[in-house]
């Protein structure tokens, strides 16, 4: 087979659609167009069986039960509602006291997480960002430390999304269950590509996504527990009533079916894919730090999921890297486009280092990354590199002996 | 963002890349300046060497650059205006010139104001180098 570029390891960011998604997703724009709500014609009761088939494909992929399933716009609803609809729910005083509650999450979550919870510490909820280790891993024992007797809730992601580590889920879980808080975990990273059972794992609530694993943009889902304890939301979008009243709105019907189908297949495959992924991520890993010195592989050396990898390339700028490496579409956790110069949020929050934060590349494998490209990968960036060392007054430095971290900068 | 063919053509075939020696050797020297400016927690560091002969002409000159795209092209291009220039009229380049040769859009104009940055900051190491020196190496300012 010949190398077709570019190369996609940008998996992290989002997926192609597995064509058996969009196979099923098409009878659903023009055959089956009807409105699940409409209850008295045929076309609705196609549509809302359809609903049915896709909430069982989910709550399957999930160990839950069909009617714990909601559907949504994606995970960043699905965490809003998950966190706003379960604070506002819970809350230990109206809108506008103090004391309401309080909430613990991790400083490198998503800002899908981190936006909703700094809203809420607006609105009078006292909210606790911890601080990961060098790991980047949240332990089960970090958010025992920082219980409280008001704790009300805690939302802590499975898989990071830009250095793929994984938290300690299922302990963290326990530990809510003991203490009979309410447990929410964005699984946007995990769902779909490492195996789920949210009574094993402790869960209440659970975001994940539709184009995060090989389906369509634009649906995700939200897993709501309804036994033991049975968890309640306050809605965002209220109208018709669909979602069980917790996410008013016609449904996605198209979306739907494919994100069903997508959950359906990723259960089948995902543990093929996983083997598969994880050979080819750590062939990647090795072979930059082989062949090129100072290069760190960012976060915990194990506990990462399958596809993704984050690197450090020291001396080299992320977005010229990037630029060296045209044919290979991923990202940098260099902000230089952006206004504030700031590197990614979440490598500083590990304590890497902002000059290795500027220099970090993220890979994220998928479905259909093959050897020769992951070949090409390793050829090209390795060549990038070099050629920007080559203009790096950094790497002389570091040549001559110099530790740049001891030398006053002037930061403009 | 798309990058013009300017600053792609720098990238790849970037000009006078390199230096006059270690940073031991060139700070003993009287006829190079050193401008190193940015610093990596930025994501910008940009070295600029001058090499500047007895009639105060910038003979030569070499850049480093650990920055984006735009920052490599826009010390690249600052070594190609500067040399044979004098160190007066090197001080004529102004960033807003680099912008409109390699057509940088506003998020990398801090790229042209670090060069610009670089060509003064060397030219000041090399005055400050000869201030007071009486023969070879006089400032041509003032």
């Amino acid at each position: 087979m010949t190398l077709k570029l570019p190369v996609y390891l940008d998996n992290a960011a989002s997926t192609r659609c597995d064509p058996r998604v969009v196979e099923a997703m098409l009878p659903y724009f023009s055959e089956h167009y009807g409105n699940a709500g409409s209850r008295n014609h045929s076309f609705g009761w196609a549509a809302e069986e359809a609903i049915d088939h896709a909430r069982e494909q989910c709550a399957t992929l999930l160990g839950a039960q069909a009617k714990e399933i909601l559907f949504t716009s994606g995970a960043t609803e699905s965490n809003n509602l998950a966190i706003r609809g379960a604070a506002n729910m819970y809350a230990r005083g109206p809108a506008g006291s103090t004391g309401r509650g309080h909430i613990i999450t991790c400083s490198i979550e998503h800002k899908a997480v981190l936006d909703p919870c700094k809203r809420l510490a607006k609105e009078g909820f006292d909210v606790t960002f911890l601080q990961p280790p060098p790991s980047g891993v949240i332990t089960r024992a970090a958010v025992e430390a920082a219980l409280r007797p008001d704790t009300m809730l805690v939302s802590i992601m499975w898989a990071n999304n830009e250095i793929g580590t994984i938290n300690e889920v299922p302990e963290i879980g326990a530990l809510c269950h003991e203490k009979e808080i309410i447990f929410h975990t964005d699984g946007t990273q995990w769902v779909g590509k490492m195996p789920v059972d949210v009574e094993r794992d402790g869960i209440d609530l659970l975001s994940w996504s539709g184009h995060k694993i090989y389906g369509p943009k634009g649906v995700g889902g939200l897993f709501v527990r309804r036994r033991k304890p049975r968890v309640r939301l306050e809605s965002l979008v209220d109208g018709g009533g669909q979602e069980r009243g917790m996410r008013s709105g016609t449904q996605n019907v198209t979306g739907i079916v494919g994100f069903g189908k997508a959950c359906e297949i990723a259960r089948a495959e995902m543990e093929a894919d996983g083997i598969r992924l994880l050979r080819l991520r750590k062939k990647l890993e090795r072979e930059m730090q082989q062949r090129l010195e100072v290069v760190q592989v960012n976060g915990h050396a194990e506990r990462r999921i399958p596809g993704t990898t984050n690197i450090s390339f020291g001396f080299v700028e992320g977005e010229s890297l990037m630029m060296g490496i045209k044919d290979i579409a991923c990202s940098s956790g260099s902000a230089c486009t952006s206004a504030s110069l700031e590197p990614s949020y979440v490598l500083k929050g590990l304590g890497v280092g902002d000059d290795l934060a500027h220099s970090s590349l993220r890979l994220s494998l998928g479905r259909w990354t093959t050897e020769e490209e992951i070949d090409y990968a390793i050829t090209a960036i390795t060549s990038a590199v070099e050629h920007l060392r080559r203009l790096s007054p950094l790497f002389d430095l570091h040549k001559e002996g110099i530790d740049i971290s001891k030398i006053q900068w002037q930061a403009h | 963002m798309a990058y013009s063919e300017k600053v792609i053509e720098h990238y790849n075939n970037p000009r006078n890349v390199g230096s006059f020696g270690t940073s031991k050797d060139v700070a003993a020297r009287r006829d190079i300046g050193v401008g190193i400016v940015g610093a990596p927690e930025c994501g910008d560091v940009m070295q600029l060497q001058i090499k500047v002969n007895a009639e105060g002409v910038i003979e030569d000159a070499k850049f480093k650059c650990f920055g984006c795209g735009s920052a490599i092209a826009s010390s690249s291009l600052a070594t190609e205006w500067i040399k044979g220039r004098t160190v007066d009229e090197a001080l004529g380049v102004k960033n807003t010139q680099i912008v409109e040769e390699l057509s940088l859009p506003p998020v990398k104009i801090h790229c042209s104001v670090l060069a610009e940055d670089s060509i003064r900051s060397a030219i000041e190491d090399y005055r400050k180098k000869n201030a007071g020196a009486t023969t070879t190496h006089v400032s041509h300012s003032n």
